[in-house]
């Protein structure tokens, strides 16, 4: 460890305190992602291919581009402050992305810049992850059952596609984001932004298929605020 | 200048110092011997690889120790990823076809025994011997890099069929720098190869000695000279091909790319390319390539074969113009490799036809062979055994061509491991059989030292026990309608094969450990060997007329006279049952051959 | 050391040939309509092949017994008939052999490539792309909608690049990860390459193509065994090409019709 190192970690340290000690006085933006319109009818995905995923899914699953929910809800949305917040350190948590029954668990991963990301191969089969990145570094890597999980970061703020080049059924977003106010919209829409000091936030929700919608937030200390994003659904 | 002398003197002064004597060398012989180093480590790292291959097929969970150091994306924890056994099956293929099976017994014994073997001093351009050697040897740096960048070695196997190979990294890893440093490789290899087949031809034509006709020129001197004459057309192929390739993959070119090609989700910015177009020049270097591993083997076993016996063949005439039309053919086949490519299917038979051809002269040289063995006084020593081996092999490899020349056939057994089963029996096993005897044969002529009889002879059972049981079964997995290059077995009908392919898997970790017997013999030979006498063999060709090893300018300051053909055996000469070519003893009672 | 060899050598080719004489390696059954001509071409070639490797096997293995050995100094002998009538056998033998295998031997590839797909022929699209086949048939109105590489989107399923949005004959288009075909009905198989070369090889159907990017190939062929068989690729296409299969699913006519129901109202 240098001076630098320990210089580094105490400021991460006192980052960190400072975030999570914005308790009493802090906002919150929460709400929930709709749709409107008529989304595609998702497709039932033929495994045959891979016998020992397709016999995981005695129904076979259906694919995840849009997942919706009652109440025309939209799931799988990352919504996350994109100005107003600063840039955070990565937390000393890693970020999980598994592969089980030849499908990504969770479809939409999101993670912090730098936050440790690990990918684990629970199938029979070789699975081959393949994010493909425009601003970090594209790589393409095959994971064998058995050999240990792939251990990675990313430098920049980025939404990735990926995909398993051995299944091409199998696709999956990292979305890596610059600060910890994110959150990824449950199987209602519901999201929940908290521990927001007050200010001026420019809050940005991304629907892997129908793309970004962003709205201008200002919050007060202690003020929960509740706004809605609704995407516009194509059948096609 | 003394290329364009007919008979030149000292073409070159002789070499001073340790890096003019052994590395930068213009010595025809250290030339040869650096061949057959380069090829020697190439064929060690080829097996290697395959052994690696061999293992994960049948043990796909079993981590190979240490193997996550030499590539740790591509073995995690010591288990090979699919895309790393594909970048084995492409450096095995490339290292054994292009740096073993061209360089070992084509430029490496060619170089040494050609011009002593016309009775020159050396190659008729030396300058360019060496460039060659060390252009070659340039190329085989840059494809070993390919195991050592981030991007790991190409996994288009040795065919490299575009747009696979063109297309760069969203097709996989493994095809962007590696794929370029592939075929960046190659065309320095093709360079190199073109400089030596140039080289060879003019010092057959130019350089031989008083009263060496061509008709008296040995059988594997002809071999060389037709096998030159075949790389110069396929090597001048093959260049550009690569060079289309490296811009297709660099300077937004399409030549093998056509439009409309979603790779990994990215729309690819190409179009007009024909990926025919790379089939097509790939393969009309690829057949003759076939022939340029082969016919110096071919040759270097009849000259071995013919010493073995004490009897010349029954026509060495015959086995010559049989291996030019062999040379001929070999041009008008390499759409047998593309029967199911899409190609119009007229052209099925027009290609099939040709191909069929080419047995006939193939089953002459073979039944000269085994027909010259009749009356034989045969000597069964460690280079005879590995020549006699050679024709088995020849044979073995030579009648499964017969399936893969029938378009009707080919619709099922293309791209199944009867395919594999017959280039490694044909190509591969018989052309280092060749190597093996030329080696046993000249090794004693080369380094002044004779290698070990017993252990050479330990050496050849067990590696033909040891092919057979390799290659064989491959025939029989490939009837069955077991696909090659598949990284793992996951179709249904493989539960089955596996016993087999468990058996190859052993026999191939037994017979490659037998090569180090070899490896043994070789370097304890070269230091602790008996001493070599001028002509252990009683050998009639030039190479036996001189020291060994021989002195730098071959034939010291006098200039071989040649008065026979090159094969006097089985007559009563004054040394014993056969006369010299330098010898104007003329011979009485000779066989009639 | 000679007999030792001619021994081992005999040894090692009848045990080469022993496998292939009992058939304990060979093709499965045949399923298709013209398998049957390419199955007799390579048990002829076989035939052929296997005295050509066991004659020159045996007779190297018998002058090796012969001729080595002998005392040094022993006189040589050429057999008496020389050179010619090794080349007269050459040409005789294996010149038949080419004529006969190269001539008759066509039939079975024309009865694949020279013959034209019936009229009332069944349509089905299949393309391969890195790692998978995919299928797709014309649906009720009876044409494929047109492929735009651009629409491309396989997390969305949508493999083909259809655009069902602009397109109208591309909203009824079946696609299927599995090919079912009725029995005993000709399939018209057009053949399309998303990305690379691949290649297509039912070893049932004795049927194997290329697909070539940039050139639909068409193929036709008719399987007359209800079952399901694989479908490989035998091109390598990159690091899934191990894995890249589909199934054929031979049905009879009704049970197609009944999955051809189902798959049209999934879409």
């Amino acid at each position: 460890m240098t001076v630098k190192h320990v210089f580094l970690a105490a400021f991460a340290t006192f980052v960190a305190v400072s975030v999570t000690t914005a308790g009493p006085g802090s906002g919150t933006i929460s709400g929930k992602i709709t749709y409107e319109g008529t989304p595609a009818k998702p497709k039932s995905i033929d495994m045959s291919k891979e016998p020992s995923c397709a016999k995981q899914h005695p129904t076979p699953i259906t694919t995840e581009t849009v997942v919706t929910g009652p109440g025309n809800s939209l799931a799988n949305v990352v919504v996350y402050i994109s100005a107003g917040a600063p840039d955070e350190p990565p937390p000393s948590t890693s970020a999980n992305f598994d592969q089980k029954g030849c499908q990504y668990l969770p479809h939409v991963l999101a993670f912090q810049v730098g936050q440790e990301l690990k990918i684990s191969n629970d199938d029979q089969t070789s699975h081959n992850i393949h994010p493909l990145a425009k601003i970090n570094r594209e790589w393409n890597k095959s994971q064998p059952p058995g050999t240990p999980p792939i251990i990675d970061k990313y430098d920049k703020a980025e939404m990735i596609p990926v995909k398993c080049n051995i299944h091409p059924w199998m696709h999956g977003t990292f979305a890596v984001l610059k600060n910890s106010h994110y959150s990824v919209s449950s199987d209602d829409g519901s999201f929940k932004l908290p521990n927001l000091p007050p200010g001026k936030y420019t809050v940005t929700a991304y629907q892997e298929s129908y793309g970004e919608m962003t709205q201008d937030v200002v919050i007060a200390g202690g003020e929960t605020k509740t706004i809605s994003f609704v995407f516009k659904a194509k059948p096609y | 200048m003394e290329e364009t002398s007919v008979q030149p003197t000292h073409v070159h002064a002789p070499p001073q110092g340790f890096l003019w004597k052994h590395v930068f060398s213009l010595d025809h012989k250290v030339i040869g011997k650096q061949y057959y180093a380069l090829a020697l480590v190439a064929v060690f790292t080829g097996m290697f690889l395959s052994w690696l291959m061999r293992f994960h097929l049948v043990w796909p969970n079993t981590p190979i120790p240490g193997l996550q150091f030499l590539s740790k994306v591509g073995a995690p924890g010591g288990l090979i990823t699919p895309e790393y056994y594909l970048s084995l099956l492409t450096m095995h293929g490339t290292l054994m076809v292009f740096f073993v099976l061209t360089n070992a017994p084509f430029a490496a014994f060619g170089n040494y025994f050609l011009p002593i073997q016309i009775g020159a001093e050396d190659m008729a351009f030396p300058r360019f011997n060496m460039m060659s050697f060390w252009t070659t040897f340039l190329a085989f740096l840059v494809l070993m890099l390919a195991f050592f960048i981030p991007d790991g070695p190409p996994i288009s196997g040795w065919t490299a069929y575009a747009p696979l190979s063109a297309v760069g990294g969203d097709a996989g890893p493994g095809l962007a720098w590696g794929q370029n440093l592939w075929a960046i490789s190659i065309a320095i290899f093709c360079a190199g190869s073109l400089l030596g087949a140039l080289n060879f031809i003019a010092t057959t034509i130019d350089l031989r000695a008083k009263g060496m006709t061509f008709m008296r020129m040995p059988i594997c001197t002809w071999a060389w000279f037709i096998t030159s004459c075949i790389a110069l057309l396929a090597f001048a192929v093959l260049l550009p091909a690569c060079i289309l390739l490296i811009l297709d993959r660099t300077a937004g070119t399409s030549f093998f790319i056509p439009s409309g090609l979603v790779v990994s989700d990215h729309l690819q910015p190409h179009s007009g390319g024909s990926p025919l177009l790379w089939q097509h020049l790939f393969w009309f270097f690829g057949h003759p390539e076939v022939y340029i591993a082969i016919l110096p083997a071919a040759g270097i076993v009849s000259h071995i074969l013919i010493n073995s016996m004490r009897k010349p063949l029954l026509s060495a005439k015959v086995i010559i113009y049989s291996m030019m039309s062999i040379g001929f053919l070999s041009y008008m086949v390499w759409g047998h490799h593309m029967f199911l490519s899409g190609m119009n299917p007229a052209s099925g038979l027009a290609f099939s036809f040709p191909t069929l051809t080419i047995t006939i002269p193939a089953t002459i040289i073979t039944l000269i062979w085994i027909g010259s063995l009749y009356g034989a006084n045969l000597r069964m020593d460690s280079a005879s055994l590995f020549a006699l081996g050679f024709i088995s092999m020849f044979v073995t490899g030579g009648v499964s061509g017969f399936f893969l020349a029938q378009p009707s056939l080919d619709i099922y057994l293309h791209g199944t491991y009867f395919v594999v089963g017959h280039f490694h029996m044909v190509m591969g096993v018989a052309a280092l059989f060749g190597v093996f005897a030329a080696t046993y044969f000249w090794f004693g002529k080369m380094t002044g030292h004779m290698m070990n009889e017993t252990l050479g002879k330990v050496h050849f059972w067990l590696t033909f026990i040891g092919t057979y049981c390799i290659f064989m079964p491959f025939h029989y997995l490939g009837l069955v309608g077991n696909i090659r290059r598949y990284s793992s077995f996951v179709n249904d009908f493989m539960g089955p094969l596996m016993p087999l392919h468990k058996f190859i898997t052993i026999a191939a970790l037994c017979t490659g450990a037998a090569q180090f017997i070899f490896l043994f013999n070789l370097v304890y030979s070269r230091f602790k060997g008996p001493k070599a006498p001028d002509n252990p063999w009683q050998g009639t060709t030039l190479e036996w007329t001189v020291p060994s090893p021989p002195p730098w300018n071959n034939f010291g300051d006098t200039h071989p006279i040649v008065y026979h053909d090159p094969y006097q055996y089985g007559v009563k000469g004054s040394k014993g049952d056969f006369i010299m070519q330098d010898s104007p003893e003329q011979a009485t009672g000779g066989v009639a051959g | 050391m000679g007999k030792f060899f001619a021994v081992v050598l005999v040894i090692i080719a009848l045990v080469s040939a022993y496998p292939i004489v009992t058939h304990k390696y060979a093709p499965p059954v045949d399923i298709s309509t013209h398998g049957h001509a390419i199955d007799e071409q390579l048990a002829d070639t076989m035939a052929e092949a296997g005295l050509a490797f066991l004659g020159a096997q045996l007779l190297l293995a018998f002058f090796i017994w012969k001729f080595s050995g002998r005392k040094e100094g022993e006189k040589v002998s050429a057999i008496p008939s020389g050179a010619k009538i090794m080349v007269a056998a050459a040409f005789i033998f294996v010149g038949t052999e080419v004529l006969a295998l190269g001539v008759f031997g066509q039939k079975a590839w024309a009865s694949v490539y020279f013959t034209a797909p019936a009229a009332d022929a069944l349509q089905v699209q299949a393309q391969a792309g890195q790692f998978a086949f995919y299928f797709r048939y014309p649906g009720p109105d009876g044409k494929f909608g047109p492929l735009h590489p651009d629409k491309i989107d396989e997390g969305n399923a949508n493999f083909f690049g259809l655009d069902p949005a602009n397109d109208v004959e591309s909203r009824d288009d079946v696609v299927a990860a599995e090919m079912a075909i009725p029995v005993n009905k000709e399939i018209h198989m057009l053949m399309h390459a998303k990305d690379v070369g691949h290649s297509f090889f039912i070893r049932e159907l004795r049927i194997q193509q290329d697909f070539v990017p940039g050139l639909d190939l068409s193929l036709h062929f008719t399987a007359t065994k209800i079952g399901k068989y694989e479908i490989v690729c035998t091109q390598l296409c990159g690091l899934g090409h191990y894995n890249m299969k589909a199934y054929l699913n031979v049905l009879s006519q009704e049970d197609f019709d009944k999955w051809m129901k189902e798959k049209i109202a999934e879409q």
